[in-house]
């Protein structure tokens, strides 16, 4: 009886499995044709017929993306002047406060945390308006202040996720310190940023590959080639190129936009399932 | 660290050791506050301030700002009080036919939803079991879900591509007919920009229903099994009831997310589609505020959008109990 069983189950697990095998290949195909065709000359490119294996192989779009055009290398650094200030000041920020929130006691607390929660449910096509007229004012359009500063005070998203992640370790802890002596920033800084910190990475990992893909906010305060994201880089890649169809380079270019975000996701896909899951499950 | 020392002999907590009869202050106290418990007060409230300071500028501000230009024919530029028209934009935006297009492609895309729920769930149910090699599978079916939006936004438009795009030459290959006109045509151009947002999102739904399914105690399925319900009874019955709260969850985010669709359409179809037949409500308010400059129309459209989300998310929320179920 039970070795039937087993024998059963193996036969529903093999045809599972093949099932979500064939699922998983038409998911990353597209993404493997887009590899592929980064190799692919014009020609075989825009003929009709089908192919998907380079014929011949061509290595040169890549070398042309990273040397050749300085487009590239510049909307890199643009991300990451972006990517860096925010993730430090903002992460630093955002664990402040969710330490504040989840662990001291102080008057309106509710209602700050409330107000920043309502936040969440905004369209960010609400604010664009005003943001873009506020940072022209201001001179921030066409710079990439509008990408950097507002992150700066820290991510509500990130603020929650803490928050909820603190309020699994007792409260006693602080107390305890508190009774010690401890002021607060070291209550912070010595006992709860350690206890964090596994969260704070995760969060941190998915923050930046938000920064790395936002294409809308760059797209509205920023008109200059000079301070074009990566994303935008590669989205005008797409528009000039196109009309000579230098399809081969537009996908080089998008093949190396992609490889930070998928390698950590592939280094941390535990703890970044993770997170999604419970913000999900319990959110 | 004299200053804590000090700070110690006043700290409620410490003369509640001393004094049992005296409760500690517990949270805001309506009562005047105690020295210590002032200080952390203003700890607190200067921890949280960069968020709530970063809300005011960024978020508060700007949505009276937005509120009051949407009550003006603004352009941006002039002075905004100039031309006060109080609800005429949003009347106008009533008897708009194109903002009305646009809401109903906004709405069509959200067919996406539950095909991706579907999809979702089905696959994760597959997941669920324990066969080698499932969490290679699993990273796969997430790798969409990190891609760069424009990058494969990009990626998918060629794959469209009526004259070489990918799909076009395997339909010619495999039929030898000539393909769909996908990006071109109102139908159909529907129809991929809905592919292309179940494939992007699918790995996320995944991940939760995997989540929710880990989540139900094995011992339901056994008592069931051994009343003799049937795999799909079991389906229908304990999983699909005891995973709702996921559901829920993909549901409420799908949809505040859906009516913001705007980049896939900018990248795919630039031009909004043949009729505007791809054009989303955001797509038409970028184009009125920044492309015409119609600010005040603009900020109309927005606020509108936003109550609609508001609406709908309060209607959601208020059904919940009738078919969220959970554990406990």
């Amino acid at each position: 009886m039970t070795l039937y069983k087993t024998k059963k189950t193996k036969i529903v697990d093999g045809i599972v499995f093949l099932l979500l095998t064939l699922g998983a290949i038409a998911m990353v195909f597209p993404l493997v044709y887009m590899v592929l065709s980064s190799f692919m000359t014009k020609g075989q490119i825009l003929s009709a017929d089908f192919s998907i294996i380079p014929n011949p192989w061509k290595f040169g779009k890549y070398a042309e993306v990273l040397f050749d055009r300085p487009e590239f290398l510049r909307g890199l650094r643009n991300t990451l002047l972006v990517a860096v200030p925010v993730l430090l000041v903002g992460g630093f920020t955002s664990s402040l406060a969710a330490f504040s929130f989840s662990k001291l006691r102080f008057k309106g607390k509710d209602k700050i945390f409330l107000g920043l929660l309502s936040t969440m449910m905004i369209p960010f096509a609400v604010v664009m308006i005003p943001q873009y007229v506020m940072f022209t004012k201001w001179g921030w359009t066409n710079t990439l202040w509008p990408l950097i500063i507002p992150g700066l005070f820290g991510n509500v998203g990130v603020i929650f996720f803490l928050r909820q992640n603190l309020s699994s370790i007792p409260s006693t802890l602080a107390e305890a310190a508190k009774i010690d002596g401890c002021g607060y920033f070291r209550i912070y800084y010595q006992i709860f940023l350690p206890l964090m910190k596994g969260a704070l990475m995760t969060q941190i990992i998915l923050w930046f590959m938000g920064i790395w893909n936002d294409y809308l906010a760059p797209t509205i305060f920023i008109q200059k080639d000079e301070w074009f994201t990566l994303q935008m880089v590669i989205r005008s890649f797409n528009s000039y190129y196109a009309v000579n169809s230098d399809y081969p380079l537009i996908m080089a270019a998008s093949v190396l936009s992609l490889i930070p975000t998928l390698l950590l996701f592939f280094f941390f896909q535990r703890y970044i399932i993770e997170s999604v899951a419970i913000s999900g499950v319990k959110g | 660290m004299i200053e804590s020392k000090v700070r110690r002999e006043e700290h409620p907590a410490n003369k509640a050791e001393r004094q049992p009869e005296q409760k500690p202050s517990k949270g805001p106290a309506k009562k005047k506050m105690g020295r210590a418990a002032l200080i952390e007060h203003r700890w607190g409230l200067a921890f949280v301030a960069p968020p709530f300071i970063g809300f005011l500028i960024f978020m508060a501000f700007p949505i009276v700002f937005a509120f009051v230009a949407s009550l003006t024919k603004w352009n941006g530029m002039n002075n905004m009080l100039d031309r006060v028209v109080w609800f005429e934009n949003y009347a106008k935006l009533l008897t708009d036919e194109k903002f009305w297009k646009v809401l109903g492609n906004t709405v069509i895309y959200m067919i996406g939803i539950p095909i991706g729920m579907v999809l979702g769930l089905v696959i994760a149910v597959g997941m669920n079991r324990k066969i080698r090699g499932i969490k290679v599978l699993r990273t796969l079916y997430y790798v969409p879900v990190v891609s760069s939006l424009v990058a494969v936004a990009i990626l998918w438009m060629w794959v469209f591509n009526y004259d070489f795009g990918l799909l076009n030459s395997m339909i010619k290959f495999f039929t030898g007919q000539k393909g769909i006109n996908w990006l071109g045509d109102e139908f159909w151009v529907k129809v991929s920009m809905i592919i292309f947002m179940v494939w992007k999102g699918l790995g996320t739904s995944i991940i939760l229903y995997l989540a929710g399914l880990q989540s139900i105690p094995r011992d339901y399925y056994e008592a069931a099994t051994i009343d003799g319900a049937s795999s799909w009874n079991l389906f229908r019955h304990i999983t699909v009831p005891l995973v709702s709260p996921v559901t829920f969850y993909l549901l409420i985010t799908g949809l505040i997310g859906g009516f913001q669709v705007f980049v896939e359409v900018l990248v795919m179809v630039p031009t909004g589609g043949l009729d505007y037949s791809a054009a989303t409500v955001v797509f038409y308010l970028y184009e009125k505020a920044f492309g015409s400059r119609q600010m005040g129309y603009g900020a109309a459209m927005a606020f509108l959008l936003a109550i609609l989300i508001f609406i709908i998310t309060a209607i959601n929320f208020k059904a919940q109990d009738k078919w969220v179920k959970t554990l406990d």
